[in-house]
């Protein structure tokens, strides 16, 4: 058989363009080739920190904002004793705090509302695609982190929240680099009221910087680690567990 | 290789020019477009999956599903972009940002590495930077009507660039290419708070989105028109010419 060298080249197109698409689904599940392009979000996250800093996000103006706020994710919690704290407006809710701290606390709402406050109008980027400019008001998380005092050798801040991700607790954490930020806080108030339950009432982070799926609401306990690993599934949050999102939401 | 026709050793001729060899295409410009296709792709189907996660695009600093979007594909199933063309071929946000996050500093040394070549070799300023005289309207006329009847150059001028591609090359290579870079970074919440004069320069987060998607698209019309040139101008050649930088085209005009 005469095969011309022209649909040689035909087959072998065909035949590559084949294997691309079969091949890519393939490669996408080889654990080499994911712990490879894996290796990226570190690199990310150290040339980020390195031309980035300490720089703060900017700060809009009241006019900037979005006239509605889109709510996303856990917009309402199931667990009852959740319910009956929100029921009596969270007035018996307390915010803990444990782990790697000299003082464990218990803060109810009304001392998080009369500590030194933080506002900042800022643009909240959701790992989708879309974006919101909203307002929020709350304590420094560096604040609450001063008064329980961290152990020498804490280095994570993990926040476990009221509301479920595909059956197990949702919870979330950073490092201290993000968790001393000043534009870091726990955010009570939203656009001058009293943050909604879709938004995460009666606490939510606000870790500027980072994609919106950081940024935990329904806080009820922030726990400061050593390590990530032996927590839930290792990786430091329930959508890095469930779906592999990133760590490092900084791009 | 026809080995009668083999260049001789690159000789250096003024400071940092190499002096042309019988290639029609430098063994630089050989890598870099064979390692950008396979990144491209990459970047492609990888960036469609990322955009079926929230099919809509909007102009400014914010928006999102309350907020006027000019393109909105988010009727039907949602998902507009289907799984051939994708990366994965299933919905997955997750992996597609593991690809995409991968292969974007790829994209960006491969893109900083040519352009840094190309200056300091001289190859942009001697093969995509149009002369004056090639600006002229009758030339380019011309080049479009031989274009419009598939007429190619024989022999030696198809070792040069034509204008138009020169114009073509030029906008993908000094434009385009760094444009989705830039663009890309906008997106960043690090970026952005760490060079806000960039998000501003873009016109917001949301319009970063929206350029970044642009240029995706004129990028993709490009290899849709490349594809077809290099079909419709005789294929073995050019792939052959783009893998062993081709034979001295001097053999050619020796032909009847």
């Amino acid at each position: 058989m005469i095969v011309s060298r022209r649909r040689l080249l035909g087959m072998g197109a065909a035949g590559a363009g084949g294997l691309l698409l079969g091949g890519c689904d393939a490669l996408n599940a080889d654990p080499a080739v994911r712990e490879t392009l894996g290796h990226a979000e570190g690199l990310t996250m150290r040339a980020q920190r390195l031309l980035v800093g300490q720089a703060l996000a900017r700060e809009f103006r009241e006019a900037d904002m979005s006239p509605v706020f889109r709510a996303n994710g856990s917009i309402s919690v199931e667990d009852p004793a959740y319910r009956a704290l929100a029921a009596r407006g969270f007035a018996d809710w307390q915010l803990r705090v444990d782990g790697l701290v000299q003082r464990p606390l218990a803060l109810p709402l009304s001392a998080i509302r009369t500590m030194p406050q933080r506002e900042q109008i800022t643009r909240h980027d959701c790992v989708e695609g879309w974006s919101a400019i909203g307002k929020w008001q709350g304590p420094q998380l560096s604040a609450v982190l001063a008064m329980a005092g961290l152990l020498p050798a804490a280095r994570y801040v993990v926040f476990h929240c009221a509301d479920r991700m595909e059956g197990r607790p949702y919870y979330e954490s950073i490092d201290l680099i993000d968790a001393f930020h000043p534009q870091t806080i726990l955010a009570w108030r939203m656009n001058g009221q009293a943050l909604p339950i879709a938004h995460g009432a009666p606490l939510r982070l606000r870790v500027e910087r980072q994609l919106g799926y950081k940024h935990a609401k329904f806080v009820m306990r922030i726990e400061l680690r050593d390590s990530l690993a032996g927590l839930y599934g290792g990786k430091g949050g329930s959508w890095e567990d469930a779906r592999g999102y990133q760590w490092y939401a900084g791009i | 290789m026809d080995t009668a026709t083999a260049p001789a050793p690159p000789a250096r001729g003024k400071a940092g020019q190499s002096r042309p060899t019988g290639h029609r295409h430098a063994f630089a410009t050989r890598l870099w477009h064979w390692s950008n296709a396979v990144t491209l792709a990459v970047m492609l189907m990888s960036g469609l999956m990322i955009f079926n996660a929230h099919p809509r695009l909007y102009w400014g600093h914010y928006g999102a599903n309350p907020d006027p979007a000019w393109l909105d594909w988010s009727g039907g199933d949602g998902i507009p972009f289907p799984g051939w063309i994708t990366l994965p071929s299933f919905y997955s946000l997750a992996d597609a940002r593991l690809w995409h996050l991968a292969f974007a500093w790829l994209f960006a040394a491969l893109v900083a590495g040519y352009l840094l070549w190309g200056l300091l070799s001289g190859h942009l300023r001697r093969r995509i930077v149009p002369g004056r005289a090639e600006f002229a309207p009758g030339h380019l006329l011309r080049e479009v009507a031989d274009h419009a009847r598939l007429r190619f150059p024989p022999g030696a001028a198809a070792r040069r660039y034509n204008t138009l591609q020169k114009l073509s090359y030029g906008a993908v290579l000094l434009v385009l290419l760094p444009g989705m870079v830039l663009t890309g970074l906008g997106m960043s919440p690090a970026i952005d708070a760490g060079f806000p004069v960039l998000v501003d320069l873009l016109g917001g987060r949301q319009s970063a989105r929206s350029l970044h998607f642009i240029g995706m698209a004129l990028l993709a019309l490009f290899f849709a028109a490349h594809i077809a040139m290099v079909l419709l101008s005789g294929p073995l050649d050019q792939l052959r010419a783009m893998i062993t930088g081709g034979r001295s085209v001097t053999d050619k005009e020796k032909q009847p």
